[in-house]
């Protein structure tokens, strides 16, 4: 059908050739080049804060997501859907503008007088906003869905609250919230908009990965900007792969 | 239009749908392909919609061979057990589609679609939604948007499978006076051996992707050619390789000599008819099926020893 | 985003209600009250401060001054321009996206071939890459030095440093929205409704109009609000695609940036501004989009 040709070449244009032009160019000067490139200490420090402050960032959603979840799921209060419809706020807004709100009232002249501009925490705070959504959505579904009996049986059986929590709800919401740490962790290796501004992207202070591969196209050090960019792209990937796996093997054994 | 399925065989991956099957249907004829699941009785109904397409064999449909022809093309009218409306238009369109997918004029639509619902007792739903409807209202829907277009043959997939008992009936019955007023070569699958026996004209019976039997209801019940057929239609009693039909045991209120001594281990009343289950003399056990009025006058009760008749039983030569 | 995101948010009955029963001491009831109000604080509190305040700080900043200032920016030309650009980029990549993603939808429902997951990994793949990483890419592919620069430069076609190349970034950052919000719809429609129109005479194209689309259509319509929310907010890809010519390739998340490091902060905080009220009119989209997906496939 030509429809399938089409499509092909949509895809083609707009993923395939990009992406291999960049693997091609990463790998161009050899396999020495580009160890030279990633092994440089200024790439080599962009990478290690970019996966340390990720890693760390969705560790503290996976905790706060999941308590939000719980809170729009089996709670009540007033607005509360103006609570649930905000909890996309980051996705809709502008990565930017992520930054310039963040840095408004956490930055320089703030008026709660918290200025964390230019320091490692605001690369957290940004990765903070703009991955919130993923845990949380990820989680909602499956909560909403879950059976409430397993709880109450646990409970008929003598089981305190906590351990309630520990041993039957958490397991169930655990191929969710892992699933939502995957993509969390994935948007937080690449985020680039909110972090321009509010980091003030100093090299081996607060340059991230994604930065410092736009530095590098700035200066027109294209193979050493792909060389990185692929090492960032394969760390996303992995984490992904291992997590998607680790996600349908759990609920395999839970559901 | 007379159908014909000549040597039709389908296989999903390893699994053998249909084996050399091979059908025919007499115009007019109202057919129904019962089996139990897995038998091939959806998927032959399919291949002969044109939905599916055979490994082997061919279709023939009012003497022309549409084998190779798509489904939109080959005039036949298909009827889903889950309904598949269109739910996102009324009844009305639902009914008209096949006529303005083939842009006849409006007032032709307007015409058919009227009666069609008149006959199918649906009018005054015209611009209701089918989220509005009760399944059995749905059901009606889909035979009239079926019939619309005029088909040479309607193909029903277990048309009542999804409907509670009572409607279940009422359609059956209905199904069987629509046929009679219009007379289009009709087959229906089914795995309720009742249904086929009370609708169809002609039981083609199926199993694991073979034809078992083809006969009528009564051929079919007084004269099965095999174990399956025997045990598949009607209820049987089973002992060893001999089938005893219920209601062919004869308790008698005496023994006459040429009856066995049998004890009642549960009588169960079933309103009409009442269920005797006995335990024969070599320990094996078997029911008899008998009527209320002569449940009474034999004032059968648990715990009686009772004289008993077994008819001629019948012995099936072992499957090749 | 999961289309499947709360839309009806039923409770289960407080905890307190359900526990009364057993230890019937006052205390166990006070405590698990005091816990779920523990609990619901601290997720509202989280959510205040990472997200409320900020978001409440820039409309104060924005206007503080007063209207004026922010009118000023408003209508000032550069803003303009890339307002209006930012809009332009949006048309011709959403339209593309969403063909594009109704396609592939139907290409791995309902289609039969080898390979599917691929196909469906490099549709997500957008969402692992990071937007510099899709920039540089771009520009090694479609660059003047790239792999297709001669070419296009021979057919007098510049995709970098121009307009095209901007649409071409946002439309990868954007692709996979609408396939994959599509896909559980389609999957929830099931082939029987196609096959009816199949048996009734109606071609492929007629029952893919007639039947499927309006089947479909509210996870596309999700999916196109999702998709277009992403364009319009797309920033690192076309920041490297673009130059980022002040008046002429700068879009409105672009200019913001430019605006807040030449310390224009009322003009880059009225940009933001505007960039957020479409970012809430999306949410307001999004909210109203998730109850009619659920609604629509119920017969």
């Amino acid at each position: 059908m030509l429809g399938k040709g089409l499509l092909g070449i949509y895809l083609s244009v707009l993923v395939l050739l990009p992406v291999a032009a960049l693997l091609a160019k990463s790998g161009s000067g050899g396999t020495a080049q580009f160890w030279r490139e990633v092994s440089n200490p200024e790439a080599v420090a962009a990478i290690k804060l970019t996966l340390i402050v990720s890693a760390i960032v969705v560790a503290i959603n996976a905790v706060f997501g999941t308590l939000i979840a719980w809170v729009l799921v089996r709670d009540e209060f007033p607005g509360k859907k103006i609570v649930n419809a905000l909890i996309d706020l980051p996705f809709a807004l502008p990565t930017i503008v992520a930054g310039v709100v963040l840095l408004a009232l956490y930055g320089k002249g703030s008026p709660v007088g918290i200025d964390v501009a230019f320091t490692r925490t605001a690369i957290g705070l940004a990765l903070l906003f703009v991955t919130l959504p993923f845990v949380v959505r990820s989680v909602q579904p499956v909560l909403h869905e879950l059976d409430v009996s397993m709880e109450e049986a646990a409970e008929s059986l003598g089981a305190s609250p906590l351990t309630v929590l520990r041993r039957i709800v958490l397991p169930s919401l655990a191929p969710a919230i892992i699933s939502g740490v995957a993509l969390s962790f994935a948007r937080a290796v690449g985020e680039f908009g909110s972090l321009v501004l509010i980091t003030g992207n100093l090299p081996f202070k607060t340059e991230v990965g994604s930065v410092y591969v736009f530095g590098q196209i700035q200066n027109e050090n294209l193979p050493a900007a792909a060389a990185v960019s692929v090492v960032l792209l394969v760390a996303a990937l992995i984490v992904l792969a291992a997590l998607t796996l680790l996600s349908r093997w759990r609920s395999k054994h839970v559901l | 239009m007379a159908i014909e399925a000549r040597h039709v065989s389908k296989r999903f991956g390893e699994f053998a749908a249909l084996d050399d099957v091979s059908v025919t249907v007499d115009d007019g004829a109202l057919m129904a392909l019962l089996g139990p699941s897995g038998s091939g009785k959806s998927t032959l109904l399919r291949i002969i919609a044109g939905l599916e397409s055979p490994d082997e064999g061919e279709v023939v449909i009012g003497g022309e061979e549409v084998t190779d022809t798509p489904a939109r093309s080959r005039g036949v009218g298909f009827v889903f057990q889950h309904y598949a409306p269109f739910k996102h238009m009324t009844v009305h369109n639902n009914v008209a589609f096949g006529l303005s997918v083939r842009k006849r004029p409006k007032g032709e639509i307007e015409q058919r679609v009227k009666e069609l619902l008149g006959l199918v007792r649906l009018d005054g739903l015209a611009e209701r939604y089918p989220s509005q409807l009760s399944g059995g209202q749905l059901q009606r829907m889909a035979l009239a948007r079926a019939l619309a277009v005029q088909p040479k043959v309607l193909l029903l997939d277990e048309p009542f499978g999804a409907l509670d008992a009572q409607v279940r009936g009422e359609l059956r019955e209905w199904l069987r006076r629509l046929h009679d007023e219009i007379h289009v070569t009709t087959i229906f699958v089914t795995h309720d051996q009742e249904e086929a026996m009370e609708v169809a004209e002609q039981i083609v019976v199926m199993n694991a992707g073979k034809i078992e039997q083809t006969g009528t209801p009564r051929e079919l019940y007084e004269s099965p050619s095999n174990e399956f057929v025997m045990s598949f239609i009607g209820p049987v009693n089973r002992i060893g390789n001999a089938f005893v039909r219920p209601h062919d045991v004869q308790i008698l209120a005496e023994d006459d000599g040429s009856t066995i001594e049998a004890l009642v281990k549960r009588v169960v009343h079933l309103g009409f008819e009442v269920r005797v289950e006995l335990t024969l003399p070599d320990g094996r056990d078997i029911w008899a099926q008998v009527t209320r009025s002569a449940a009474e006058e034999l004032e059968l009760a648990d715990g009686q020893i009772l004289a008993v008749r077994l008819p001629q039983p019948r012995v099936f030569a072992p499957a090749a | 985003m999961s289309s499947s995101a709360s839309g009806s948010l039923a409770l289960s009955p407080a905890p307190a209600a359900r526990m009364a029963p057993r230890g019937g001491a006052p205390g166990s009831e006070r405590a698990v009250r005091a816990r779920k109000y523990g609990v619901r604080t601290i997720a509202l509190g989280y959510l205040a401060l990472l997200l409320l305040a900020p978001v409440a700080m820039i409309f104060y900043r924005t206007f503080e001054h007063g209207l004026s200032p922010v009118w000023h920016s408003i209508t000032e030309a550069n803003a303009q321009h890339a307002f209006w650009l930012s809009l332009e980029i949006v048309a011709i990549s959403v339209p593309l996206n969403t063909v594009f993603g109704i396609g592939m939808a139907l290409l791995l429902e309902r289609g039969r071939f080898r390979g599917r997951w691929l196909l469906g990994l490099l549709i997500d793949l957008p969402f692992a890459i990071s937007p510099v990483v899709i920039g540089l890419a771009l520009v090694l592919a479609y660059g003047k030095t790239g792999w297709l620069g001669d070419w296009l430069t021979e057919n007098g076609i510049q995709v970098i440093f121009s307009v095209p190349g901007m649409v071409l970034a946002t439309a990868i950052v954007s692709l996979p929205f609408v396939a994959r919000e599509t896909i559980p719809v389609l999957r929830e429609l099931g082939t029987d409704a196609e096959q009816a129109a199949s048996t009734l005479g109606a071609s492929g194209w007629q029952t893919f109009w007639r039947i499927t689309l309006p089947g479909i259509r509210w996870g596309v319509v999700y999916g196109v609000v999702l998709t277009t929310a992403r364009a319009l907010g797309e920033f690192g890809a076309v920041s490297i695609v673009s130059g980022r010519i002040e008046g002429q390739t700068q879009t409105l998340p672009l200019f913001v940036q430019a605006r807040f490091e030449n310390f224009d902060a009322t003009g880059a905080y009225t940009a933001a501004v505007v960039l957020a009220l479409l970012a809430f009119a999306t949410l307001i989209a999004m909210n109203l989009l998730t109850r009619r997906t659920r609604a629509d496939t119920a017969v």
